[in-house]
């Protein structure tokens, strides 16, 4: 994971200059900036207040991707809501139940916000601040609003936040033998008064940050962005929290950005539409494979792969196909960044997006010296075909959301 | 008997009209079908899933720990096959080519304008007042299709590891599991997975063939690779046991809608309802093994069937949350009790509608679609507050009954047994009388 580690060191020093790190650090509130550009959309900082709420060292943060801290009790509904904000670019505050490196529980204010490249508007960084929250009880169904109830209302689950009669505050893993004898011994249950029968001794606990926690998230968010701010005016690359411009010139959606980085294959996808066709998107393989850095790929024509002995008529191939807009597959000579030579086998197809039309073209390489297939793996030309799907569903969905719910 | 006419939709090129079919049925019949003329010899990759004493929830934080590509294996394979089956032309259109967009709304319904899903095929007349029929032969199954249609095999793995075998010989005897492409996909990577295909099941839920999904939904690990079922009587497509699959990286309404908890199972398992959704429905989620969950849903299902109550279930999260949906707009529409209005749109509201997935049939209805629109539909799909209250005590008397949970595996039969009388009981109170003794039988929808 070396290489890892300068790519996330890269993800910062982008942006924003040197001290930024030194600025953040003085900063009191739990906090982590995770990068949605990055395969697997990892953790880039994560403060010292965040490292001693959940008992994590920076190491064991570093990297890793935020549903770690989540658990068997965490609200899949309330995960999904945090996926949809990702995908959308926008802020969202929301009540989750995370747990520490020792496996405990605690619930806290999530408030998670996006933060912009002021020139392109594309997303470059997500900020999220976790507020604890204290305990307070909560009757059942007393919310208002619906935001209020769905937050919590299905919140926890699980054996580590049962909670018994009125005592809410947080159990301890050792009772948790005690509490198996109290769900034994509560059933089998009785149907006949489902609902509220059960709920005496396992409440869902639903929870509310009071107003007070909620001004703490925003006041924390607020500091952290004029931090990133103030750091970024240094490095010419202005940041700010709201979108200032639409998004970059052809270039993926943050959320597009996410989908394409779990794809682990050599690809690249192409705006057919801009000047000269180039380059709008080139995978971490891609990189490794070819040996470029990605600055040197995107806004760039496909053609830097070629060289010297590459048969032009496989480049012509290549470009009637995009003309009639289908798939092809060639094997075709193309030269790396040192300027040593492979044989590479090239898919190409059109890739549509949620209005039928064609957005990209999506180039998949495999390096002809590696084409050998174990006996328990799939195909090379399948492993292709598999990350076209991939890009397919990704572009597809990610353009749908354009005139989305909920801004 | 209560029926309804409707156009049928195509999931396989070998499926024929009714009466074009039968004529053709000789053996050796050179369309290298999985009938036993151009079974021998015949192989497919084999993918064997890893068998679970876990959670859902475990099972990615492991998967974390490893730091495994976040692709899963299943993942890729199924992406790969149904892509190399697009570029060899065998569906009916591209669906990627239909234009789909997200309803402007607090859910975020999803509209696809698909004009060419239901052409080319005469309405046919299906019957949805019987939700279990025996398997007919004679009607179009799935061991009809091409095996180019078939893109691999699925099984729990025998040595308790993830296996796969590119070329695995196809064995009748040890009757696989198969997922086979829908040939009129609704979304990208829209399969079929057929539980022992050889068996020739009628289409219902039994514990075995629900876990087998289930754990599709585990293994391929993708929150937005979904599963779902449609009985029949709620727009099932063909009598032969199947799920279907496909890919639409978006959230669906029914996973945004807020649920309030009714219980948690022995098992780990927690109930609840769906609140502030049109479709009345429970939530399934959680359960301290993948097994444990599987059974209560299949006992619910089961539970459904026996008492001839029509439903539909999601299988969302990658396998973490199961929704199961009681409806009666098949049988609504046999008494003629839909409005022209909402006939008019052709929508047949399955699994997927109900969830919050639209797919349109006209460009009116594509422009014209609203969250409005979209919720009188599936309104009309839900069973009144009253009815879904019966129809839980069932369920919950079913699911809260013995052995659920405690994390057995349940034998191969049934226990429908004991149900019978609740048949009964239910027929007299709400429900159309099933017709005895007719051999009809018509494949539903």
């Amino acid at each position: 994971m070396e290489s890892q580690v300068g790519l996330i060191e890269q993800s910062f020093h982008s942006s924003y200059s040197f001290c930024v790190r030194e600025a953040l650090v003085e900063l009191p509130d739990n906090f982590t900036i995770t990068d949605p550009c990055m395969s697997g959309h990892p953790i880039v900082f994560a403060s010292h207040g965040f490292l001693k709420m959940t008992g994590y060292t920076e190491t064991e943060v570093i990297g890793q991707n935020g549903r770690i801290f989540q658990g068997p009790g965490t609200s899949r509904r309330s995960v999904m809501e945090i996926r949809e904000a990702i995908r959308e670019e926008r802020a969202i505050q929301i009540h989750l139940l995370n747990y520490r490196k020792d496996g405990t529980p605690f619930w806290m204010l999530f408030h998670m916000c996006p933060v912009f490249n002021k020139e392109d508007g594309r997303v470059i960084h997500f900020v999220g601040v976790q507020v604890p929250i204290l305990r307070k009880p909560r009757r059942l169904g007393s919310g208002s609003g619906r935001n209020g109830v769905d937050l919590c209302e299905e919140g926890s689950t699980g054996m580590h936040d049962v909670v018994y009669g009125s005592c809410r505050r947080e159990v301890c893993s050792d009772s948790l033998l005690e509490l198996d004898h109290v769900l034994a011994r509560e059933s089998p249950v009785d149907t006949t008064n489902r609902g509220c029968a059960y709920a005496g001794f396992e409440i869902e606990e639903p929870c509310e940050a009071s107003d007070m926690e909620k001004r703490r998230a925003v006041t924390a968010i607020n500091n952290i962005l004029s931090v990133l701010t103030h750091y970024s005016e240094l490095t010419g690359k202005l940041v700010c929290g709201k979108r200032c411009s639409l998004s970059g010139v052809g270039l993926p959606s943050s959320s597009l950005n996410i989908s394409l980085g779990r794809i682990k294959q050599s690809f690249v996808l192409i705006d057919p539409y801009l000047p000269d066709m180039p380059v709008v998107y080139a995978s971490d393989a891609f990189l490794k494979l070819t040996g470029y850095a990605r600055h040197e790929v995107l806004g760039h024509n496909y053609r830097f792969l070629s060289g010297l002995d590459t048969d032009s008529l496989t480049l012509c191939q290549i470009k009637e196909s995009i003309k009639m807009e289908r798939a092809c597959t060639v094997r075709i000579l193309n030269y790396r960044k040192d300027r040593s030579s492979f044989w590479n086998i090239l898919h190409m197809s059109p890739v549509r997006n949620a209005s039928g039309k064609i957005a990209y073209f999506v180039g998949v390489q495999t390096e002809e010296a590696c084409k050998k297939q174990e006996e328990h793996e799939m195909s090379p030309e399948m492993r292709q075909l598999s990350a076209v799907g991939a890009v397919k569903v990704a572009v597809r969905s990610s353009s749908m959301a354009a005139g989305s719910s909920r801004s | 008997m209560l029926s309804i006419r409707r156009v049928p939709t195509v999931v396989s090129n070998y499926q024929k009209d009714e009466g074009e079919e039968g004529a053709r049925r000789a053996g050796g019949c050179g369309r290298n079908c999985l009938n036993n003329c151009c079974l021998p010899g015949a192989k497919l990759p084999l993918y064997a899933f890893k068998k679970l004493n876990k959670a859902v929830s475990d099972v990615n934080l492991d998967v974390h720990e490893n730091r495994e590509p976040p692709v899963a294996f299943l993942d890729s394979l199924l992406l790969g096959e149904w892509e190399d089956r697009m570029q060899r032309g065998l569906f009916r259109y591209d669906v990627t080519a239909c234009e789909t967009k997200v309803i402007p709304g607090e859910y975020g319904f999803i509209a696809q304008l698909n004009e060419g899903r239901h052409l080319k095929k005469r309405p046919t007349e299906f019957r949805v007042d019987k939700v279990l029929q025996p398997f007919d032969g004679n009607k179009f199954n799935f061991t009809k299709v091409g095996q180019e249609e078939v893109l691999f095999q699925f099984e729990a793995s025998e040595d308790g590891e993830v296996q796969f075998f590119p070329n695995a010989p196809i064995d009748a005897e040890h009757s696989p599991s198969v997922v086979a492409i829908n040939v009129s996909p609704i979304e990208y990577g829209h399969v079929l997975l057929i539980p022992r295909l050889f068996e020739r099941l009628p289409q219902r839920i039994d514990h075995e063939s629900f876990l087998l999904a289930l754990n599709m939904a585990v293994e391929a690990g993708n929150p937005y690779f979904r599963l779902g079922y449609n009985s029949l009587g709620a727009f099932a497509t063909i009598n032969h046991l199947h799920f279907q699959a496909y890919y639409l990286a978006v959230p669906f309404p029914i996973e945004k809608a807020p649920t309030k908890k009714i219980i948690k199972l022995d098992g780990g398992v927690k109930v609840s309802e769906l609140l502030n959704y049109p479709v009345r429905g429970l939530v399934f989620e959680g359960g301290n093994t993948v097994d444990h969950l599987s059974n209560a849903v299949s006992d619910a299902c089961i539970c459904l069937q026996s008492n001839n109550i029509p439903y539909n279930v999601l299988i969302s999260d990658c396998g973490r949350r199961v929704f199961l949906l009681p409806q009666c707009y098949a049988e609504k529409q046999a008494l003629g009790e839909v409005s022209a209005e909402l006939l008019d749109t052709q929508v047949n509201p399955a699994v997927w509608e109900i969830s919050g997935h639209m797919v349109l049939k006209r460009r009116k209805d594509y422009e014209e679609a609203s969250e409005g629109n979209a919720w009188r539909l599936l309104a009309e799909v839900s069973l009144s507050k009253e009815r879904f209250q019966e129809v839980n005590a069932l369920i919950f008397e079913a699911i809260t009954s013995g052995d659920n949970g405690s994390g057995n595996a349940h034998g191969g039969q049934d226990p429908e047994s004991h149900t019978h009388e609740k048949v009964d009981a239910i027929k007299k109170s709400s429900h159309p009388t099933m017709v005895a003794g007719t051999q009809e039988c018509l494949v539903l929808q």
